[in-house]
Protein backbone atom coordinates (compact mmCIF):
# COMPACT_ATOMS: atom_id res chain seq x y z
CA UNK A 1 0.00 0.00 0.00
CA UNK A 2 2.43 2.37 0.90
CA UNK A 3 6.30 2.83 -0.71
CA UNK A 4 8.20 2.80 2.50
CA UNK A 5 7.21 1.58 5.66
CA UNK A 6 5.89 5.09 7.24
CA UNK A 7 7.78 4.31 10.86
CA UNK A 8 11.31 4.46 9.23
CA UNK A 9 10.54 7.45 7.48
CA UNK A 10 9.79 9.04 11.01
CA UNK A 11 6.30 9.76 9.99
CA UNK A 12 3.21 9.64 12.43
CA UNK A 13 0.88 10.57 9.54
CA UNK A 14 1.26 9.94 5.43
CA UNK A 15 -1.62 11.36 2.97
CA UNK A 16 -1.45 10.35 -0.36
CA UNK A 17 -3.71 11.88 -3.01
CA UNK A 18 -6.78 11.54 -0.35
CA UNK A 19 -10.08 12.93 -1.54
CA UNK A 20 -13.07 12.48 -0.05
CA UNK A 21 -16.22 12.72 -2.00
CA UNK A 22 -19.61 12.63 0.18
CA UNK A 23 -22.62 10.53 -1.56
CA UNK A 24 -24.53 13.98 -2.54
CA UNK A 25 -21.43 14.30 -4.93
CA UNK A 26 -19.74 16.97 -2.96
CA UNK A 27 -16.01 16.87 -3.19
CA UNK A 28 -15.08 18.16 -0.04
CA UNK A 29 -11.47 17.52 0.53
CA UNK A 30 -8.45 17.00 -2.16
CA UNK A 31 -6.69 15.35 -3.38
CA UNK A 32 -3.93 15.93 -0.55
CA UNK A 33 -0.63 14.86 0.60
CA UNK A 34 0.43 15.50 3.73
CA UNK A 35 3.36 14.10 5.88
CA UNK A 36 3.37 15.02 9.78
CA UNK A 37 6.38 13.44 11.74
CA UNK A 38 5.97 11.95 14.47
CA UNK A 39 6.24 14.71 17.71
CA UNK A 40 5.33 17.45 15.30
CA UNK A 41 3.08 19.87 16.56
CA UNK A 42 0.42 20.71 12.91
CA UNK A 43 -2.52 23.24 12.21
CA UNK A 44 -4.48 22.74 9.40
CA UNK A 45 -5.87 26.09 8.67
CA UNK A 46 -8.45 26.85 5.99
CA UNK A 47 -12.10 28.55 5.76
CA UNK A 48 -15.16 26.95 6.89
CA UNK A 49 -16.36 23.72 5.10
CA UNK A 50 -12.63 23.45 3.37
CA UNK A 51 -12.86 19.62 4.65
CA UNK A 52 -9.93 20.17 7.10
CA UNK A 53 -12.19 18.53 9.89
CA UNK A 54 -12.93 15.60 6.98
CA UNK A 55 -9.33 15.24 7.03
CA UNK A 56 -8.88 14.58 10.54
CA UNK A 57 -11.83 12.27 10.73
CA UNK A 58 -9.96 10.39 7.59
CA UNK A 59 -6.95 10.06 9.41
CA UNK A 60 -8.96 9.26 13.11
CA UNK A 61 -10.28 6.48 10.93
CA UNK A 62 -13.78 7.54 11.38
CA UNK A 63 -14.33 7.89 7.48
CA UNK A 64 -12.89 6.06 4.80
CA UNK A 65 -11.18 8.10 1.74
CA UNK A 66 -12.83 8.14 -1.59
CA UNK A 67 -9.37 7.79 -3.30
CA UNK A 68 -5.74 7.63 -2.19
CA UNK A 69 -3.98 6.03 1.14
CA UNK A 70 -3.92 7.30 4.79
CA UNK A 71 -1.16 5.71 7.01
CA UNK A 72 -0.96 6.19 10.72
CA UNK A 73 1.86 4.94 12.76
CA UNK A 74 0.26 2.46 14.71
CA UNK A 75 2.73 2.16 17.71
CA UNK A 76 0.97 1.68 20.90
CA UNK A 77 -0.30 -1.76 21.35
CA UNK A 78 -4.06 -2.14 22.00
CA UNK A 79 -3.56 -4.42 24.55
CA UNK A 80 -3.17 -2.48 27.61
CA UNK A 81 -5.69 -0.14 26.75
CA UNK A 82 -3.43 2.01 24.69
CA UNK A 83 -4.91 3.72 21.33
CA UNK A 84 -2.61 5.11 19.12
CA UNK A 85 -5.16 8.26 18.35
CA UNK A 86 -6.70 10.49 21.10
CA UNK A 87 -9.70 12.55 19.56
CA UNK A 88 -11.22 16.26 20.64
CA UNK A 89 -13.77 17.34 19.09
CA UNK A 90 -14.94 21.35 18.81
CA UNK A 91 -17.81 20.57 21.55
CA UNK A 92 -16.55 18.68 24.62
CA UNK A 93 -18.49 15.32 23.46
CA UNK A 94 -19.12 14.26 27.13
CA UNK A 95 -21.67 11.87 28.45
CA UNK A 96 -23.93 14.04 30.27
CA UNK A 97 -24.96 10.85 32.50
CA UNK A 98 -21.84 9.91 33.40
CA UNK A 99 -19.51 12.30 35.93
CA UNK A 100 -16.03 13.56 35.10
CA UNK A 101 -13.93 10.68 35.92
CA UNK A 102 -16.65 7.79 34.34
CA UNK A 103 -16.38 10.14 30.98
CA UNK A 104 -12.12 10.07 31.02
CA UNK A 105 -12.76 6.19 32.18
CA UNK A 106 -14.85 5.33 28.40
CA UNK A 107 -11.50 4.70 26.69
CA UNK A 108 -10.36 2.40 29.08
CA UNK A 109 -13.32 0.63 29.59
CA UNK A 110 -14.14 -0.42 25.91
CA UNK A 111 -11.05 -1.58 25.56
CA UNK A 112 -11.57 -3.95 29.41
CA UNK A 113 -8.72 -2.32 31.70
CA UNK A 114 -9.13 -3.09 35.02
CA UNK A 115 -10.64 -0.67 37.64
CA UNK A 116 -7.40 -0.57 39.66
CA UNK A 117 -5.61 0.55 36.65
CA UNK A 118 -7.83 2.75 35.05
CA UNK A 119 -8.44 4.33 38.17
CA UNK A 120 -4.47 5.15 37.75
CA UNK A 121 -4.65 6.90 34.53
CA UNK A 122 -7.58 8.30 35.23
CA UNK A 123 -5.86 10.15 38.18
CA UNK A 124 -2.95 10.87 35.83
CA UNK A 125 -4.98 12.22 32.97
CA UNK A 126 -7.02 14.46 35.05
CA UNK A 127 -3.89 15.55 37.31
CA UNK A 128 -2.28 16.62 33.34
CA UNK A 129 -5.31 18.90 32.56
CA UNK A 130 -5.92 20.23 36.31
CA UNK A 131 -9.03 19.10 37.32
CA UNK A 132 -7.94 16.23 39.84
CA UNK A 133 -10.45 18.31 42.42
CA UNK A 134 -13.49 17.44 39.59
CA UNK A 135 -13.47 13.73 39.35
CA UNK A 136 -17.22 13.74 40.65
CA UNK A 137 -18.12 16.27 39.07
CA UNK A 138 -21.22 15.99 36.49
CA UNK A 139 -20.42 17.78 32.85
CA UNK A 140 -23.38 20.81 33.76
CA UNK A 141 -21.48 21.64 36.55
CA UNK A 142 -18.28 22.46 35.15
CA UNK A 143 -18.03 25.57 32.95
CA UNK A 144 -16.99 25.55 28.95
CA UNK A 145 -13.53 25.41 29.12
CA UNK A 146 -13.63 22.76 32.17
CA UNK A 147 -15.64 20.27 30.06
CA UNK A 148 -13.30 20.86 27.02
CA UNK A 149 -10.09 20.02 29.65
CA UNK A 150 -11.82 16.83 30.51
CA UNK A 151 -12.19 16.38 26.95
CA UNK A 152 -8.37 16.39 26.61
CA UNK A 153 -7.98 14.39 29.56
CA UNK A 154 -10.47 11.73 27.72
CA UNK A 155 -8.01 11.47 24.78
CA UNK A 156 -4.61 11.36 26.92
CA UNK A 157 -5.90 8.65 29.00
CA UNK A 158 -5.28 6.07 26.47
CA UNK A 159 -1.54 7.39 26.08
CA UNK A 160 -1.98 8.17 22.33
CA UNK A 161 0.86 8.90 20.38
CA UNK A 162 -1.33 11.27 18.04
CA UNK A 163 -3.27 13.67 19.24
CA UNK A 164 -6.38 15.39 16.85
CA UNK A 165 -7.83 18.31 17.84
CA UNK A 166 -10.69 19.70 15.98
CA UNK A 167 -11.45 23.14 16.30
CA UNK A 168 -11.52 22.28 20.35
CA UNK A 169 -11.28 25.60 21.82
CA UNK A 170 -13.90 27.43 18.90
CA UNK A 171 -16.79 27.86 21.24
CA UNK A 172 -14.94 29.52 24.22
CA UNK A 173 -14.37 32.89 25.20
CA UNK A 174 -10.85 34.29 24.08
CA UNK A 175 -9.36 34.13 27.92
CA UNK A 176 -9.95 30.53 28.87
CA UNK A 177 -8.50 30.04 24.93
CA UNK A 178 -5.61 32.00 25.60
CA UNK A 179 -4.75 29.67 28.89
CA UNK A 180 -5.90 26.25 27.00
CA UNK A 181 -3.40 27.32 24.40
CA UNK A 182 -0.76 27.88 27.01
CA UNK A 183 -1.62 24.34 28.77
CA UNK A 184 -1.74 22.17 25.26
CA UNK A 185 1.38 23.71 24.63
CA UNK A 186 2.98 22.43 27.73
CA UNK A 187 1.27 19.11 27.45
CA UNK A 188 2.92 18.83 24.15
CA UNK A 189 6.60 19.68 25.28
CA UNK A 190 6.14 17.16 28.32
CA UNK A 191 4.36 14.44 26.26
CA UNK A 192 5.92 14.99 22.95
CA UNK A 193 3.06 13.77 21.03
CA UNK A 194 1.84 14.59 17.99
CA UNK A 195 -0.50 17.16 17.80
CA UNK A 196 -2.65 17.64 14.60
CA UNK A 197 -4.97 21.30 15.50
CA UNK A 198 -7.64 21.87 13.04
CA UNK A 199 -8.77 25.63 13.32
CA UNK A 200 -9.86 28.30 11.62
CA UNK A 201 -8.24 31.32 13.52
CA UNK A 202 -4.96 32.39 12.18
CA UNK A 203 -3.77 33.42 15.55
CA UNK A 204 -4.29 30.55 16.93
CA UNK A 205 -2.76 28.70 14.67
CA UNK A 206 0.43 30.86 14.29
CA UNK A 207 0.69 30.68 18.43
CA UNK A 208 0.63 26.82 18.99
CA UNK A 209 2.58 25.24 16.13
CA UNK A 210 5.63 24.56 14.21
CA UNK A 211 3.97 24.11 11.17
CA UNK A 212 1.07 26.01 9.64
CA UNK A 213 -1.20 24.04 6.31
CA UNK A 214 -3.20 26.68 4.81
CA UNK A 215 -5.65 25.03 2.98
CA UNK A 216 -7.92 26.12 0.07
CA UNK A 217 -11.99 26.09 -0.42
CA UNK A 218 -13.76 23.83 -0.99
CA UNK A 219 -12.48 21.33 -2.20
CA UNK A 220 -9.88 20.77 0.16
CA UNK A 221 -6.42 20.81 -1.06
CA UNK A 222 -2.78 22.28 0.28
CA UNK A 223 -2.57 26.07 -0.09
CA UNK A 224 0.93 26.77 1.37
CA UNK A 225 3.21 25.75 4.13
CA UNK A 226 4.70 27.62 6.98
CA UNK A 227 7.09 26.83 8.96
CA UNK A 228 6.84 28.95 12.79
CA UNK A 229 10.30 28.98 13.95
CA UNK A 230 10.85 30.63 17.13
CA UNK A 231 12.52 30.65 20.75
CA UNK A 232 10.66 27.76 22.97
CA UNK A 233 9.20 27.54 25.08
CA UNK A 234 6.76 29.82 23.87
CA UNK A 235 4.37 31.71 26.22
CA UNK A 236 2.46 35.43 26.24
CA UNK A 237 5.77 37.30 25.02
CA UNK A 238 5.65 35.71 22.17
CA UNK A 239 1.89 36.27 21.55
CA UNK A 240 2.65 40.14 22.18
CA UNK A 241 5.30 40.24 20.08
CA UNK A 242 6.23 41.91 16.89
CA UNK A 243 7.75 38.28 15.27
CA UNK A 244 4.32 36.93 16.13
CA UNK A 245 2.32 39.80 13.97
CA UNK A 246 4.98 39.21 11.41
CA UNK A 247 4.18 35.42 10.71
CA UNK A 248 0.25 36.02 11.30
CA UNK A 249 0.43 38.72 8.56
CA UNK A 250 2.19 36.36 6.52
CA UNK A 251 -0.50 33.66 7.11
CA UNK A 252 -3.29 35.77 6.79
CA UNK A 253 -2.45 36.91 3.14
CA UNK A 254 -2.09 33.27 2.13
CA UNK A 255 -5.88 32.85 3.37
CA UNK A 256 -7.00 35.87 1.42
CA UNK A 257 -7.60 34.06 -2.07
CA UNK A 258 -9.78 31.53 -1.01
CA UNK A 259 -11.77 34.59 1.09
CA UNK A 260 -12.22 36.24 -2.61
CA UNK A 261 -11.96 33.50 -4.99
CA UNK A 262 -15.15 31.59 -3.80
CA UNK A 263 -18.31 33.65 -2.56
CA UNK A 264 -19.73 30.63 -0.91
CA UNK A 265 -16.65 30.12 0.75
CA UNK B 1 -41.63 35.48 47.11
CA UNK B 2 -41.11 32.34 45.32
CA UNK B 3 -42.16 29.78 48.24
CA UNK B 4 -45.47 31.96 48.39
CA UNK B 5 -45.91 31.41 44.77
CA UNK B 6 -45.36 28.21 45.32
CA UNK B 7 -47.79 27.48 48.25
CA UNK B 8 -50.39 29.44 46.23
CA UNK B 9 -49.93 27.04 43.50
CA UNK B 10 -50.04 23.76 45.62
CA UNK B 11 -53.10 25.72 47.55
CA UNK B 12 -55.17 27.05 44.39
CA UNK B 13 -56.48 23.64 42.95
CA UNK B 14 -57.25 22.38 46.13
CA UNK B 15 -59.67 25.41 46.91
CA UNK B 16 -60.86 25.04 43.40
CA UNK B 17 -61.38 21.44 44.10
CA UNK B 18 -63.55 22.40 47.84
CA UNK B 19 -65.31 25.24 46.27
CA UNK B 20 -66.69 22.76 43.50
CA UNK B 21 -67.11 19.92 46.20
CA UNK B 22 -69.35 22.62 47.85
CA UNK B 23 -71.47 23.75 45.13
CA UNK B 24 -72.62 20.08 44.45
CA UNK B 25 -73.14 19.14 47.35
CA UNK B 26 -75.57 22.42 48.07
CA UNK B 27 -77.00 22.02 44.07
CA UNK B 28 -77.99 18.55 45.33
CA UNK B 29 -79.61 19.62 49.10
CA UNK B 30 -81.25 22.36 47.63
CA UNK B 31 -82.72 20.71 44.77
CA UNK B 32 -83.74 17.33 46.43
CA UNK B 33 -81.99 15.40 43.69
CA UNK B 34 -82.56 12.25 44.54
CA UNK B 35 -78.91 9.56 44.63
CA UNK B 36 -80.22 7.67 42.03
CA UNK B 37 -80.11 10.41 39.45
CA UNK B 38 -77.16 12.89 41.00
CA UNK B 39 -75.61 11.33 44.66
CA UNK B 40 -74.20 14.09 46.60
CA UNK B 41 -70.05 14.19 47.24
CA UNK B 42 -71.43 13.18 51.05
CA UNK B 43 -72.91 10.49 49.73
CA UNK B 44 -70.30 9.22 47.28
CA UNK B 45 -68.18 9.12 50.35
CA UNK B 46 -70.44 7.23 52.13
CA UNK B 47 -70.33 4.78 49.41
CA UNK B 48 -67.10 4.20 49.86
CA UNK B 49 -66.21 3.70 53.20
CA UNK B 50 -69.04 1.22 52.96
CA UNK B 51 -69.24 -0.77 50.18
CA UNK B 52 -64.98 -0.61 50.77
CA UNK B 53 -64.72 -4.60 50.94
CA UNK B 54 -66.02 -5.10 47.19
CA UNK B 55 -64.61 -1.75 45.73
CA UNK B 56 -60.90 -2.48 47.55
CA UNK B 57 -60.75 -6.18 45.93
CA UNK B 58 -61.85 -4.74 42.75
CA UNK B 59 -59.65 -1.76 42.80
CA UNK B 60 -56.71 -4.89 43.76
CA UNK B 61 -58.19 -6.57 40.56
CA UNK B 62 -57.57 -3.48 38.11
CA UNK B 63 -54.30 -2.79 39.32
CA UNK B 64 -52.43 -5.72 39.10
CA UNK B 65 -54.24 -5.82 35.44
CA UNK B 66 -52.93 -2.47 34.94
CA UNK B 67 -49.21 -3.29 36.16
CA UNK B 68 -49.13 -6.44 34.38
CA UNK B 69 -49.86 -4.75 30.84
CA UNK B 70 -47.51 -1.87 31.83
CA UNK B 71 -44.72 -4.30 32.41
CA UNK B 72 -45.29 -6.30 29.00
CA UNK B 73 -45.94 -2.83 27.34
CA UNK B 74 -42.58 -1.76 28.82
CA UNK B 75 -40.16 -4.68 28.49
CA UNK B 76 -42.12 -5.18 24.87
CA UNK B 77 -41.71 -1.91 23.78
CA UNK B 78 -38.29 -1.59 24.93
CA UNK B 79 -37.35 -4.68 22.99
CA UNK B 80 -38.79 -3.94 20.04
CA UNK B 81 -36.92 -0.72 19.76
CA UNK B 82 -33.96 -2.15 20.46
CA UNK B 83 -34.68 -5.23 17.73
CA UNK B 84 -35.61 -2.11 15.48
CA UNK B 85 -32.31 -0.29 16.27
CA UNK B 86 -30.28 -2.94 15.14
CA UNK B 87 -31.86 -3.88 12.21
CA UNK B 88 -33.31 -1.36 9.59
CA UNK B 89 -34.70 -4.68 7.84
CA UNK B 90 -36.58 -5.31 10.96
CA UNK B 91 -37.56 -2.08 11.25
CA UNK B 92 -38.98 -1.07 8.26
CA UNK B 93 -41.13 -4.48 7.94
CA UNK B 94 -42.58 -4.18 11.76
CA UNK B 95 -43.16 -0.48 12.26
CA UNK B 96 -46.11 -0.44 10.21
CA UNK B 97 -48.07 -2.86 11.98
CA UNK B 98 -46.98 -1.41 15.46
CA UNK B 99 -48.62 1.89 13.79
CA UNK B 100 -52.20 0.10 12.78
CA UNK B 101 -52.05 -1.33 16.35
CA UNK B 102 -51.60 2.06 18.14
CA UNK B 103 -54.06 3.68 15.87
CA UNK B 104 -56.91 0.76 15.67
CA UNK B 105 -59.28 1.72 18.64
CA UNK B 106 -58.96 -0.47 21.29
CA UNK B 107 -62.48 -1.06 22.16
CA UNK B 108 -62.94 -1.89 18.89
CA UNK B 109 -60.47 -5.00 19.16
CA UNK B 110 -61.62 -5.76 22.54
CA UNK B 111 -64.41 -7.61 22.10
CA UNK B 112 -62.25 -9.94 19.44
CA UNK B 113 -59.42 -10.72 22.00
CA UNK B 114 -61.69 -11.93 24.17
CA UNK B 115 -63.09 -14.26 21.61
CA UNK B 116 -60.20 -16.10 20.83
CA UNK B 117 -58.05 -15.37 24.26
CA UNK B 118 -58.82 -16.74 27.89
CA UNK B 119 -60.19 -13.63 29.86
CA UNK B 120 -57.57 -12.39 32.16
CA UNK B 121 -54.71 -12.72 28.32
CA UNK B 122 -57.09 -10.52 26.73
CA UNK B 123 -57.37 -8.04 29.43
CA UNK B 124 -53.62 -7.81 29.79
CA UNK B 125 -53.02 -7.82 25.96
CA UNK B 126 -55.53 -4.87 25.96
CA UNK B 127 -53.22 -3.01 28.82
CA UNK B 128 -50.12 -3.87 26.35
CA UNK B 129 -51.57 -2.71 23.14
CA UNK B 130 -52.56 0.52 23.99
CA UNK B 131 -49.67 1.28 26.38
CA UNK B 132 -46.52 -0.41 24.26
CA UNK B 133 -46.74 2.08 21.11
CA UNK B 134 -45.58 5.08 23.28
CA UNK B 135 -42.71 3.10 24.51
CA UNK B 136 -41.93 2.45 21.26
CA UNK B 137 -41.61 5.35 19.46
CA UNK B 138 -40.29 7.05 22.01
CA UNK B 139 -36.83 4.24 22.83
CA UNK B 140 -36.41 4.75 18.84
CA UNK B 141 -36.37 8.26 19.17
CA UNK B 142 -34.07 7.96 22.23
CA UNK B 143 -31.91 5.33 20.12
CA UNK B 144 -31.77 7.76 16.89
CA UNK B 145 -30.43 10.97 19.27
CA UNK B 146 -27.07 9.73 20.16
CA UNK B 147 -24.55 12.52 19.85
CA UNK B 148 -22.99 12.00 16.65
CA UNK B 149 -19.26 12.92 17.98
CA UNK B 150 -19.88 10.70 21.02
CA UNK B 151 -21.08 7.82 18.31
CA UNK B 152 -17.67 8.98 16.12
CA UNK B 153 -15.58 8.41 19.52
CA UNK B 154 -17.15 5.20 20.40
CA UNK B 155 -16.37 3.86 17.20
CA UNK B 156 -12.81 5.31 17.31
CA UNK B 157 -11.66 3.18 20.57
CA UNK B 158 -13.58 0.04 18.74
CA UNK B 159 -16.18 -0.50 20.87
CA UNK B 160 -18.16 -3.33 19.99
CA UNK B 161 -22.10 -3.55 19.15
CA UNK B 162 -22.97 -4.20 22.69
CA UNK B 163 -20.98 -1.61 24.68
CA UNK B 164 -22.12 1.11 22.46
CA UNK B 165 -25.48 0.05 22.95
CA UNK B 166 -25.51 -0.39 26.93
CA UNK B 167 -22.71 2.82 27.52
CA UNK B 168 -23.60 5.06 24.63
CA UNK B 169 -27.43 4.48 23.46
CA UNK B 170 -29.07 3.41 26.20
CA UNK B 171 -27.98 5.69 28.60
CA UNK B 172 -28.84 8.54 26.16
CA UNK B 173 -32.71 6.92 25.38
CA UNK B 174 -33.32 6.97 29.13
CA UNK B 175 -35.19 10.22 29.51
CA UNK B 176 -37.08 9.21 26.20
CA UNK B 177 -37.72 5.97 27.70
CA UNK B 178 -38.81 7.14 31.02
CA UNK B 179 -41.00 9.67 29.30
CA UNK B 180 -42.70 6.99 27.07
CA UNK B 181 -43.43 4.86 30.61
CA UNK B 182 -45.15 8.02 32.05
CA UNK B 183 -47.27 7.64 29.18
CA UNK B 184 -47.84 4.09 29.02
CA UNK B 185 -48.56 4.14 32.76
CA UNK B 186 -51.68 5.62 32.48
CA UNK B 187 -52.53 3.75 28.99
CA UNK B 188 -52.15 0.66 30.71
CA UNK B 189 -55.06 1.79 32.82
CA UNK B 190 -57.06 3.43 30.22
CA UNK B 191 -56.61 -0.46 28.29
CA UNK B 192 -57.17 -2.25 31.08
CA UNK B 193 -60.35 -0.52 32.12
CA UNK B 194 -61.94 -0.78 28.30
CA UNK B 195 -61.08 -4.48 28.33
CA UNK B 196 -62.91 -5.15 31.86
CA UNK B 197 -66.03 -3.05 30.27
CA UNK B 198 -65.91 -5.45 27.45
CA UNK B 199 -65.48 -8.44 29.12
CA UNK B 200 -67.86 -7.15 32.28
CA UNK B 201 -70.35 -7.11 29.57
CA UNK B 202 -69.86 -10.71 28.38
CA UNK B 203 -71.14 -11.34 32.14
CA UNK B 204 -67.70 -12.04 33.76
CA UNK B 205 -65.15 -10.06 35.57
CA UNK B 206 -64.79 -7.92 38.75
CA UNK B 207 -62.82 -5.03 38.26
CA UNK B 208 -63.09 -1.74 38.78
CA UNK B 209 -64.46 -0.47 35.50
CA UNK B 210 -66.68 -3.90 35.67
CA UNK B 211 -68.11 -2.45 39.15
CA UNK B 212 -69.12 0.99 36.77
CA UNK B 213 -70.97 -1.01 34.56
CA UNK B 214 -72.81 -3.52 37.11
CA UNK B 215 -73.73 -0.46 39.09
CA UNK B 216 -74.89 1.12 36.23
CA UNK B 217 -77.20 -1.52 35.23
CA UNK B 218 -78.04 -1.43 38.71
CA UNK B 219 -79.16 2.26 39.25
CA UNK B 220 -76.27 2.03 41.29
CA UNK B 221 -75.36 5.49 40.69
CA UNK B 222 -73.28 6.57 44.29
CA UNK B 223 -71.16 3.10 43.53
CA UNK B 224 -70.68 4.55 40.06
CA UNK B 225 -69.53 7.62 41.34
CA UNK B 226 -67.14 6.04 44.06
CA UNK B 227 -65.37 3.20 41.70
CA UNK B 228 -64.52 6.27 38.91
CA UNK B 229 -63.29 7.69 42.30
CA UNK B 230 -61.07 5.50 42.79
CA UNK B 231 -59.94 4.85 39.07
CA UNK B 232 -58.95 8.78 38.82
CA UNK B 233 -56.66 8.36 42.09
CA UNK B 234 -55.13 5.43 40.98
CA UNK B 235 -54.60 7.06 37.62
CA UNK B 236 -53.00 10.09 39.71
CA UNK B 237 -50.86 7.65 41.71
CA UNK B 238 -49.51 5.86 39.19
CA UNK B 239 -48.56 9.00 36.75
CA UNK B 240 -47.02 10.15 40.24
CA UNK B 241 -44.68 6.98 40.77
CA UNK B 242 -43.57 7.32 37.21
CA UNK B 243 -42.81 10.79 37.35
CA UNK B 244 -40.83 10.10 40.94
CA UNK B 245 -38.66 7.66 39.11
CA UNK B 246 -38.06 10.11 35.88
CA UNK B 247 -37.23 12.22 38.66
CA UNK B 248 -34.81 10.22 41.16
CA UNK B 249 -32.73 8.36 37.69
CA UNK B 250 -32.48 11.74 35.71
CA UNK B 251 -32.24 14.27 38.78
CA UNK B 252 -27.93 13.98 38.72
CA UNK B 253 -28.05 15.00 34.90
CA UNK B 254 -30.90 15.56 32.87
CA UNK B 255 -31.85 19.24 31.78
CA UNK B 256 -35.70 18.08 32.92
CA UNK B 257 -35.09 17.12 36.29
CA UNK B 258 -32.77 20.27 36.94
CA UNK B 259 -33.96 23.26 38.62
CA UNK B 260 -34.58 26.84 37.53
CA UNK B 261 -31.33 28.18 39.17
CA UNK B 262 -29.34 25.31 37.57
Amino acid sequence: MSETNIDAAGLAVRLRAVTKTYDSGVTALGPLDLDIAKGEFVSLLGPSGCGKSTALRLIAGLAVPSAGTVDVSHRASKADGRHPIGFVFQEPTLMPWANVHDNVRLPLKLAHVTATEADRRIDDALAQVGLAEFADAYPRELSGGMKMRVSLARALVTDPDILLLDEPFAALDEITRFRLNNDLLDLWRKLHKTVIFVTHSVFESVYLSQRVIVMTARPGRLAREFRVTTSEPRGEEFRTSAEYAAHCREVSSALTPSYSGQRSA
Amino acid sequence: MSSLHNIGRMLLPIVVLSVGLALWELVVRVNDIQPYVLPSPYVVFQTLVSDWPVLSQSLGVTLLTTLEGFIAAAVGGIALALLFNQSKWLEHSLFPYAVILQVTPVIAIAPLLLIYLPQQTAVIVCAWIVGFFPVLSNTTLGLNSVDRNLAGLFQLYGASRLQTLRYLKLPAALPFILGGLRIAGGLSLIGAVVAEIAAGSAGSGSGLAFRIAESGYRLNIPRMFAALLLLSVAGIVIYGLLALVSHLVLRRWHESALGKEN
